[in-house]
C-alpha cells in the first residue's frame, strides 16, 4: 500500500494528471529466470491520493513496492518515483521516502524516544523551507500516541505500540510518500475494511498483472449493480435484489407502513469485489479471457 | 553540514548508546565476565607453574596472551552483531535512512571496540593485581602495546564483518566460533607454541591471533621471555608484517561484501529470515 503525504492543505489533486503523479509506472517487468513475476504493470499514484494495493499472496504486491523503495532492481519498464527512477536514488530522494517496516525485534534495547531522535538526525540536512526535516521528537510521540511510553525500551511495547513504533519511525523525515509495506499480514477482512476507508484507489494484482482498478465504490458495483434488502413482514422473511435500492424501500413503506421490520440493504462489500475478481482471474488464468476481463476493467 | 559528516557522527552517538547498553543488560554482562572469570581463574591456577628456562610463572606469560587474544575476540562480536542485526532487520532500518549505513557501520565498529576494551579490562585488571610486579615498568614497552592494540583491531574487524555478512544465518555463528576456539588452541596463548608440533606453529602463523598475543606479551613481559618465542625473538616487524597483511585484506574485502550484503536487503530477505528462525523455533 502507497500513501501520499499531503502536505500543507489537504487539497487533493482535482483531475490525476501526470504532472500531479508521485509515482508514475509503466509496462513494469520482473522475472526470475523463467517465471515473470511482474508481466508489465502500469499505474500512477497521484498527489494528495491514498493508493491501496491488494492481492493474493505470490501476485507481487512486495516485489512491486521494494522495486518502488528501491530495494529491488527490476528487469524492464519506467519507473519513477518522486521524479526519480529508484535505481539511481541517491539519499537525498531516499530523505523524501518514508517506509514503515513490519519490525520484529529490532533496537529491542533502545528507548523509544531515543530511537526516534536517532533516526531523526539523519534527515536534518534534508529539511527544506517548504518541509522542515525531522519531525520534532514529543510531537511525533504524541501523533502516534506513543507519548507515555517515550522513556520504555522498544522490546518492552506491545504488538500495538510497537507498530505505532513503526509507523513514527517511517515518517520521522517528514516523506512526501509513505510506503507501508506489509509483508507479513495476510489479507483479512480487517485489512480490506481498512483499505475502503483509506484508500482512494485500490489496485488489485494477481499473478503479476493488474486485474482491477478503481475506488472501493466502483470495485464493488463492477461486481454487482444490486444491492440486497432484506425485510419482515408479520412474521415472515424476505429478500429481493435491486439496483435502485432507495425506490424499492420507500415502495415497500409506502405499501406496508409500520409493518415493516428488521430492515436491512445490503451493498456487496469490497471484500466480495475483492475475492469474486481473484476467483475470476484464477478461474480464467490459462484462458486469453484474462486480457480482456482486465481490459474491460480498466 | 554535509550530511555524510552528520551521519558520521550519527554514528557516533549510535555507537556510545549501544555500548552503554551492553553494560546495562544480564546477556551483553555475562558475556564480559564470564569467560573472563575462567580465563583469570586460569592464571590464577598457573601463578605457580613454570616451565624450565622460562623467568615469570606461565600465569604472568597467559595474561597478556590472554589481552591479546581478547583484542582478536572483536572479530566474532562483530561477525555475531551483523548476523543477528540483518535477521532482525536492524539493517533494512539502516538502508532506509539517508546515509544509514555509514552511521550504522561507524556505530558498530564503535559499539564493538568498546565491548571488546570492556572485556580485555575485565580479565586485565585482576591479572595485573596477581603479577603486577612481574610486568615490565618500562614505558615504551606500554606504547608498543597500544599500536599492536590498534593494529590487531584493523586486521580483526574487518574480516569480523565479512564473516558476519557472509553468514546466512545468526545461528551458523558456530562455523566462526569452532575455527576460532581451534586457533585459539594452537595459538600458544595458554603455553607456549614452540612446544607445538611444526605443523600446528604454521597454521597458528598464518592467521592475526597468534600475533596478537605475540605482541601483546612482548610488550609487557621482561626481554628475557623473548627466549621462550619461536626464533628466541618478538619478532616486531613480522608482527606488524602480518598483522598489517590481514588489515590490509581486510580493508579491501570489507566494503565489497558490505555492499554486497546492504544491496540484498529488503522488506522480503527479512521476513524470509524471520519465518526460517520461526520455524526453527518451533512455532
Amino acid at each position: 500500500m502507497a500513501t501520499v503525504q499531503r502536505s500543507g492543505a489537504p487539497a487533493r489533486a482535482a483531475e490525476p494528471s501526470s504532472e500531479s503523479a508521485v509515482v508514475e509506472v509503466c509496462d513494469l517487468r520482473m522475472r526470475y529466470g523463467s517465471t515473470d513475476v511482474l508481466a508489465g504493470l502500469t499505474f500512477q499514484v497521484h498527489r494528495g491520493e491514498v493508493l491501496a494495493l491488494l492481492g493474493p499472496n505470490g501476485a507481487g504486491k512486495t516485489t512491486t513496492i521494494e522495486i518502488l523503495e528501491g530495494f529491488r532492481m527490476r528487469s524492464a519498464g519506467e519507473v519513477s518515483v518522486l521524479g526519480v527512477d529508484p535505481k539511481h536514488g541517491d539519499e537525498a530522494w531516499r530523505a523524501r521516502l518514508g517506509v514503515v517496516l513490519q519490525s520484529w525485534r529490532d533496537h529491542a534495547k533502545w528507548q523509544v524516544r531515543e530511537l526516534l531522535a536517532h533516526l531523526g538526525v539523519y534527515y536534518a540536512p534534508y529539511s527544506t523551507e517548504r518541509i522542515r526535516r525531522p519531525w520534532e521528537v514529543d510531537d511525533l510521540l504524541a501523533t502516534v500516541g506513543l507519548a507515555q511510553h517515550a522513556n520504555k525500551r522498544v522490546g518492552q511495547l506491545s504488538g500495538g505500540q510497537r507498530r505505532r513504533l513503526d509507523v513514527a519511525i517511517g515518517i520521522v523525515g517528514r516523506p512526501e510518500l509513505l510506503f507501508l509495506d506489509d509483508t507479513t499480514i495476510l489479507l483479512t477482512t480487517h485489512d480490506l475494511d481498512e483499505a475502503e476507508k483509506l484508500a482512494d484507489r485500490i489496485v488489485i494484482l494477481a499473478g503479476g498483472s493488474i486485474i482491477a482498478e478503481g475506488s472501493a465504490d466502483q470495485l464493488t458495483r463492477r461486481i454487482s449493480a444490486q444491492a440486497e434488502i432484506r425485510w419482515t413482514l408479520d412474521g415472515q422473511r424476505f429478500v429481493h435484489a435491486t439496483a435502485d435500492s432507495t425506490a424499492f424501500v420507500r415502495n415497500l413503506f409506502q405499501q406496508y407502513g409500520d409493518a415493516i421490520g428488521d430492515l436491512e440493504v445490503r451493498r456487496p462489500s469490497l471484500e466480495d469485489a475483492y475475492i469474486t475478481l481473484v476467483r475470476d482471474f484464477e478461474a480464467g488464468r490459462t484462458t486469453t479471457a484474462v486480457r480482456d476481463f482486465s481490459e474491460v476493467v480498466r | 553540514m554535509n550530511p555524510t559528516v552528520i551521519a558520521a557522527r550519527a554514528g557516533l552517538t549510535r555507537g556510545w548508546i549501544e555500548f552503554r547498553q551492553s553494560l546495562t543488560n544480564y546477556n551483553d554482562l555475562a558475556g564480559y565476565i564470564l569467560p573472563n572469570a575462567i580465563f583469570v581463574a586460569v592464571m590464577y591456577f598457573q601463578r605457580h607453574a613454570t616451565i624450565p628456562g622460562m623467568p615469570v610463572s606461565l600465569g604472568a606469560r597467559t595474561l597478556p596472551s590472554v589481552l591479546g587474544m581478547s583484542v582478536g575476540f572483536g572479530l566474532i562480536l562483530l561477525a555475531q552483531q551483523l548476523a543477528v542485526e540483518r535477521e532482525d532487520g536492524t539493517l533494512l532500518r539502516a538502508k532506509a535512512t539517508p546515509n544509514g549505513m555509514l552511521g550504522y557501520l561507524i556505530g558498530k565498529i564503535l559499539t564493538v571496540t568498546g565491548m571488546t576494551l570492556t572485556g580485555c579490562l575485565v580479565s586485565f585488571v585482576p591479572g595485573v593485581v596477581l603479577f603486577g610486579d612481574v610486568l615490565t615498568d618500562d614505558p615504551r614497552a606500554w606504547l608498543h602495546l597500544i599500536w599492536v592494540i590498534l593494529l590487531g583491531f584493523a586486521a580483526t574487524l574487518p574480516i569480523g564483518a565479512v564473516l558476519g555478512s557472509l553468514l546466512s544465518n545468526p545461528r551458523h555463528l558456530g562455523l566462526v566460533m569452532l575455527p576460532w576456539m581451534a586457533l585459539v588452541g594452537t595459538s600458544g596463548i595458554f603455553y607456549p607454541i614452540t612446544a607445538y608440533p611444526g605443523w600446528a606453529q604454521g597454521i597458528a602463523q598464518a592467521f592475526p591471533l597468534y600475533w596478537l598475543g605475540l605482541g601483546a606479551r612482548s610488550g609487557l613481559l621482561p626481554a628475557s621471555q623473548a627466549a621462550l618465542e619461536i626464533g628466541g625473538s618478538w619478532r616486531h616487524l613480522e608482527t606488524a608484517a602480518v598483522l598489517g597483511t590481514w588489515a590490509i585484506m581486510g580493508l579491501i574485502l570489507a566494503p565489497v561484501v558490505l555492499r554486497r550484503m546492504a544491496r540484498h536487503e529488503s522488506g522480503s530477505a527479512v521476513e524470509a529470515r524471520r519465518e526460517r528462525a520461526l520455524q526453527r523455533s518451533g512455532r
